[in-house]
């Protein structure tokens, strides 16, 4: 999977209007809730990096009853960056190389049981969709939520669905890999 | 601790058709309120395993044991009562009675148990509100929708409140978002009344709202995470 662009996420969180660092971490960790969480001083060092880029500005602090925290908001340009990169395609992968197709072929290569490690692959993918399922499915799941869900659900039923096929070829797969 | 005793189960089940072997010595367990799915490839039995635990066809060989009672002894007419009271299905194709509205064919298996006509159309109106068809009551099933005909199915397999609820690729003809509708309800009344789910399909992503799968290959069972 392509690694999320920080960047652009928190320019897309200062859409709404100005925010301070703390707050764009928990609606990040609230829009994307099967992504991994951000790490604090990661915001921080992104909102910087947008600042001296001219993305984004200071915009005063707020406390709010607690500690002092800046505040930050988007630029004209920032914004204008935000739209091109939103419009953007996204390249396919260039490269299908992955761990389980790798996993399979070295198991060919060295003589091992890839039948054996497909199903088991198979195994844990099901327990991981049934875990995602589960959360799109409860009542008053969010769309956040379910997007978030079925996005991951689908890849890793596009995975199932490879190795579904390959444990099915394995036998004409071996004998190729074995003669080369 | 000892496992409970399942409410169905089926063990060594071999069934030909014609030649043409489509259950080899099958096995498979299904506990009270339990969701579990029965994938493999197309041909590998899912269908027949679920005709012969519903009490539909009668295996060649083997058991099918029901809340204690051996199905595969019992005579036609309890079987057909069985299947009356106890099981709910659902097909692919909902086979609903084309010439009957939505909300006769919810109400006919009620009608069958004896219950009055005011009664049975009243709580079909029920079933079909919950699984938000009911604006559809009076349309024939060719008019309705894909997943407002399968949903219309699933009322009309739940409406008598069967303990195990059958259902064959009850997703297989809708596309993607119908099809979530449909397990969603299937899956969410069956676990606010405790009903069994035995759930037939090819499909992984419905697979994955079952609590458990088990594997067909070649008319068998195949233990998930071992080498077939």
């Amino acid at each position: 999977m392509i690694a999320m662009s920080t960047r652009h996420i928190l320019l897309g969180l200062l859409a709404s209007g100005p925010s301070h660092g703390y707050d764009l971490k928990r609606r990040h960790d609230e829009r994307f809730p099967q992504a991994r969480p951000l790490a604090y001083g990661q915001v921080y060092t992104t909102l910087q990096r947008l600042v001296r880029d001219g993305l984004a500005e200071v915009d005063g602090t707020d406390s709010d009853g607690g500690p002092e925290r800046t505040m930050y908001r988007a630029t004209g340009e920032g914004t204008h960056e935000l739209s091109r990169w939103a419009a953007e395609i996204a390249p396919p992968a260039p490269f299908v190389t992955n761990e389980i197709f790798a996993k399979v072929v070295v198991s060919i290569l060295s003589g091992g049981d890839p039948a054996a490690y497909l199903s088991a692959q198979r195994a844990a993918h099901m327990e991981r969709m049934r875990e995602l399922t589960a959360v799109k499915a409860a009542k008053g799941a969010d769309l956040a939520t379910v997007l978030s869900a079925d996005y991951a659900l689908n890849h890793l039923d596009a995975d199932l669905r490879w190795m579904s096929t390959t444990a099915a070829r394995l036998t004409t797969l071996t004998a190729e890999v074995d003669a080369v | 601790m000892s496992r409970p005793v399942p409410l169905l189960s089926a063990s060594g089940l071999t069934k030909a058709h014609g030649r043409t072997p489509a259950l080899r010595g099958a096995s498979v367990e299904l506990h009270e309120g339990e969701i579990l799915a029965v994938t493999g490839a197309s041909g590998s039995g899912k269908s027949t395993l679920l005709h012969c635990l519903a009490g539909i066809v009668r295996p060649d060989e083997g058991s099918v044991t029901y809340d204690g009672q051996r199905l595969t002894d019992l005579p036609e007419k309890r079987l057909s009562e069985l299947r009356r009271t106890e099981f709910g299905v659902v097909f692919q194709f909902g086979q609903l009675i084309p010439e009957l509205t939505a909300l006769d064919n919810v109400a006919l298996p009620l009608l069958l148990a004896g219950t009055d006509r005011a009664g049975a159309r009243a709580r079909a109106g029920e079933w079909l509100e919950r699984f938000g068809v009911r604006g559809q009551q009076d349309l024939r099933p060719g008019e309705l929708s894909g997943g407002q005909a399968q949903r219309t199915a699933l009322a009309r397999a739940l409406v008598t409140g069967p303990k195990v609820v059958f259902a064959d690729e009850p997703t297989g003809a809708l596309d993607s978002l119908s099809g979530e509708q449909v397990m969603t309800a299937l899956v969410h009344t069956a676990r606010e009344s405790g009903t069994s789910v035995l759930l037939i399909t090819h499909d992984a992503q419905v697979a994955a709202y079952a609590d458990r799968e088990v594997q067909l290959r070649d008319g068998a069972v195949t233990p998930l995470g071992v080498t077939a």
